[in-house]
């Protein structure tokens, strides 16, 4: 019963997308349509719906339930039972669902919660979002149905890969998809304000806390998928430049640029036209990304050639929906204005060459990621890597990263440069500065110099904006860009850091036998067998310690997994305040002139490692204090105009005559 | 990462019965004495891919064929060759695919030639939006 009642809450979804859709689309055309009224409603229930049939499936997941392909494809009942959960999105019918559902999810609480837009506008935004969120259904339905039954059930499950039985899973990809469909809304918000020719401040007040919400989530996401990869793949790597990976970082990018372009339009009704277009671009990147992932074309060009039944379905998704939006901006961008004007020095020349620069690298991660794929087709195979992508998204972040130093120093509109010469003097020693210690006390390479020396610069711009004011009075608002401002800091230094400073310890070692590395001594006292509750392993027990200080056990482990068989190695960190140890045992390597049993071992001393994700959650908790001044905020001005209107009626009964006119 | 559930698709596709039972090769997973050489082994296998992985360079992979290739370029580098001259060499047994830093070559050169673009089209929307309204302003006062 479980599948087919979550079959049948899909199917009434997409029956109530196309409701909403029309309904939207009556509402645009004119203010009397009597169907009209079902968008919100329609929105609100399909949200219901398919959150339904997503716990449904998680409830399929939880119980096993062998009878259906999906789970037993991808589960199996000895696994842990959190795992069971989790596995319901290992996979690519399920993490759909999970895609669907929290795009029904984000547009239904846009129809339920936004009542400040003229309801025209309102109108086709719903009706945007009801046309592709029907795309999606169609998709899920039509070509990947996470319910479907199998003749006879399975007598027991596949298994999910070792790899993604961890808790990163229950993290990473639930965090990630509200972020990346979280874009949508600012994607139909961005259309139904260019539809109805309604790009003003307030319809960017609107659309702020979506956006930042959306990107709050996104860089969550990214950073928790990045520390998950450090610690799971057993090498200590934090980022690939990965397609996959990359997938996540365009839509970041361009969420990035999106929230200062759309406070720009908010605070000075400049910049109409980016706005927009970043809000068509960023919803594009998540839905290239899922195309990406989903289609099967980074495995093979070649695997998606011969089964190209889902990766066609998206292709023609991404056409209709990027070529949908750009079409109507192409016919519509002449009757919006550019908006207010603004000098080269102020806050928003500064926040324009910052939007450039992003876009640029977003340019850049495009080309890089989609050449190979390219080429492949053309039975070329080209590799792009770190070696790529690196410094030719330095070229762009370099700049951009000297410009957000002191950008939020500069007033709005114009200002004159020579005004903070003190605070530009003092950025320019400092960068200058641990540029040239660096560069005496070894030879680096020249990139993560350059982040050392920007990544505290920026950590001592990020506050200069609070300088000379009172801190009490300083809206909660600005609070949240100065930490998120500082996190981009933190986290920038812990990449140079890790790159230029990390140490690497790799060897074959006997129990009793002392390694050292960057002043750490990693002494291997056993090596025994263990056993889980779908894993064996081979546990190394080993005592390390720092100088003089005290003696610490690690444990890492060297897993077997036997449905489906695969090896995967457990690494044992230790996280010290300036920096991670990270060891990993391998497989045995022969014995000793004693005849004693070695071990690989692998030991690096990561410096400032942790900063990294340290900066991450710095950026998202200032997301989430922008988020809650935006409404603090809002919510004031609302009680007040509540309030104001209350009196004037008051007047109104009284007087009866003359009610003075309302000043804004 | 996400890496992960294509990594899945991919192991469902290649069960794991090819798995070597062979021991490593010595300088599989042993760092070279000359901490110098080392470094440049590391910058190089950095830069190598992982032919049987998703997405991962032979410096940082546990499957057997990046722990051959890692000795290779250890040993190589022992015996005297450049970095490049290894990268050249293992170009020309496996293909470009196995460097992850492309050349400029009749295949890639788009790679290098859109991102020099891009730094053109940049500084055009730089000027145009940013260094005209500065001249307007300078009219207007």
């Amino acid at each position: 019963m479980i599948a087919e009642l979550g079959l049948a809450a899909l199917w009434l979804s997409a029956a109530l997308a196309v409701l909403q859709m029309v309904a939207g689309a009556m509402g645009y055309r004119s203010d009397k349509a009597s169907l009209a009224i079902y968008a919100r409603p329609a929105a609100v229930v399909q949200a219901f719906l398919a959150t339904l049939a997503f716990f449904l499936l998680l409830y399929a997941f939880a119980i096993t339930d062998l009878s259906i392909k999906l789970v037993a494809t991808n589960s199996h009942s000895m696994k842990p039972f959190v795992y069971k959960l989790t596995g319901t999105w290992g996979n690519h019918e399920g993490s759909m669902l999970l895609w669907v559902a929290v795009l029904a999810l984000s547009g239904g609480l846009l129809a339920g919660l936004e009542r400040r837009l003229p309801e025209r506008t309102m109108s086709a935004t719903l009706g945007v979002q009801g046309f592709v969120a029907l795309g999606f259904y169609a998709f899920l339905i039509l070509s990947s149905n996470p319910f479907e039954r199998l003749p006879v059930p399975a007598p027991e499950g596949s298994g999910l890969n070792p790899l993604l039985q961890d808790i990163g899973l229950a993290i990473h990809p639930p965090t990630l998809y509200i972020g990346y469909v979280g874009l949508s809304v600012a994607f139909s918000l961005a259309m139904g304000a260019l539809i109805t020719k309604q790009v003003t401040p307030d319809f960017a007040k609107v659309m702020r806390p979506w956006v930042l919400a959306a990107w709050v989530f996104l860089t969550f996401g990214i950073g928790a998928g990045s520390y998950w990869a450090y610690y799971e793949l057993g090498w200590g790597g934090w980022w690939f430049w990965d397609p996959v990976e990359n997938a996540s970082l365009m839509p970041w990018l361009a969420a990035t640029a999106l929230l200062h372009s759309v406070s720009v339009l908010a605070a000075r009704d400049a910049l109409r036209t980016w706005t927009i277009m970043l809000g068509v671009v960023a919803f594009s990147m998540s839905m290239l990304g899922t195309f990406l992932v989903r289609s099967g074309v980074l495995t093979s060009v070649h695997a998606f050639a011969v089964d190209p039944e889902r990766g066609t379905f998206i292709l023609v998704l991404l056409g209709l929906y990027i070529g949908g939006a750009l079409a109507v901006f192409a016919l519509r961008a002449s009757t919006i204005s550019e908006g207010k004007r603004f000098s080269a020095t102020s806050r928003e020349g500064a926040l324009v060459f910052n939007n450039v620069m992003l876009s640029a690298i977003l340019a850049i991660v495009l080309l890089g990621t989609l050449y190979p794929l390219l080429t492949e087709a053309f039975d070329v195979r080209v590799s792009v890597g770190p070696p790529y992508f690196n410094p030719a998204s330095a070229i762009f972040a370099i700049p951009m990263f000297a410009v957000m130093a002191v950008g939020p120093l500069l007033r709005w509109k114009d200002d004159n440069p020579r005004r903070i010469q003190f605070e530009l003097a003092l950025l320019g020693a400092v960068v200058i500065a641990i540029i040239a210690v660096v560069a005496i006390f070894g030879e680096y390479p020249v990139l993560p110099i350059l982040g050392l020396a920007f990544a505290i610069a920026l950590a001592i711009g990020a506050f200069l904006p609070l300088r000379g004011r009172n801190l009490k009075r300083v809206p909660t608002a600005t609070w949240g860009m100065v930490l998120a401002h500082f996190g981009v800091a933190v986290s920038l230094f812990g990449m140079a850091s890790e790159s230029a400073f990390t140490s690497e310890r790799l060897a074959a070692v006997a129990p009793g036998d002392i390694e050292e590395v960057a002043g750490w001594s990693v002494e291997l006292e056993s090596v025994s067998p263990v056993a889980g509750p779908n894993w064996t392993a081979f546990e190394a027990r080993l005592n390390v310690s720092r100088g003089d200080g005290e003696t610490v056990e690690m444990r890492p482990q060297n897993r077997n997994f036997w449905a489906p068989p695969q090896a995967t190695s457990e690494s044992a960190l230790l996280t010290r305040w300036d920096g991670q140890l990270y060891i990993v045992i391998g497989d045995a390597a022969g014995v000793d002139e004693a005849g004693n049993q070695r071990w690989q071992l692998r030991v690096w001393w990561k410096p400032f490692v942790t900063f990294i994700w340290y900066g991450g959650l710095i950026i998202v908790l200032g997301g989430i204090i922008s988020i809650v001044g935006r409404m603090q905020v809002d919510l004031k001005r609302r009680r007040f105009a509540a309030k104001a209107k209350q009196r004037r009626d008051e007047e109104a009964e009284l007087g009866g005559g003359v009610v003075p006119e309302p000043a804004e | 990462m996400m890496r992960f559930l294509v990594a899945l698709l991919a192991l469902i596709a290649t069960p794991l019965a090819a798995q070597d039972s062979m021991p490593p090769a010595p300088y599989a997973y042993t760092q070279l004495q000359d901490p110098a050489l080392e470094a440049e082994a590391v910058e190089l296998m950095e830069t190598l891919r992982c032919l049987k992985c998703q997405s991962q360079s032979i410096h940082d992979s546990d499957a057997p064929m990046a722990g051959d290739m890692r000795h290779q370029v250890r040993a190589r580098l022992l015996a005297g060759e450049s970095p490049d001259q290894i990268r050249a060499w293992l170009i020309q047994r496996y293909g470009d695919y196995v460097s992850y830093q492309p050349e400029v070559s009749a295949t890639t050169w788009p790679l290098f030639a859109i991102p020099l673009l891009l730094l053109a089209i940049v500084g055009a929307i730089l000027v145009r939006r940013l260094g005209r309204r500065r001249s307007d302003e300078g009219d207007a006062a």
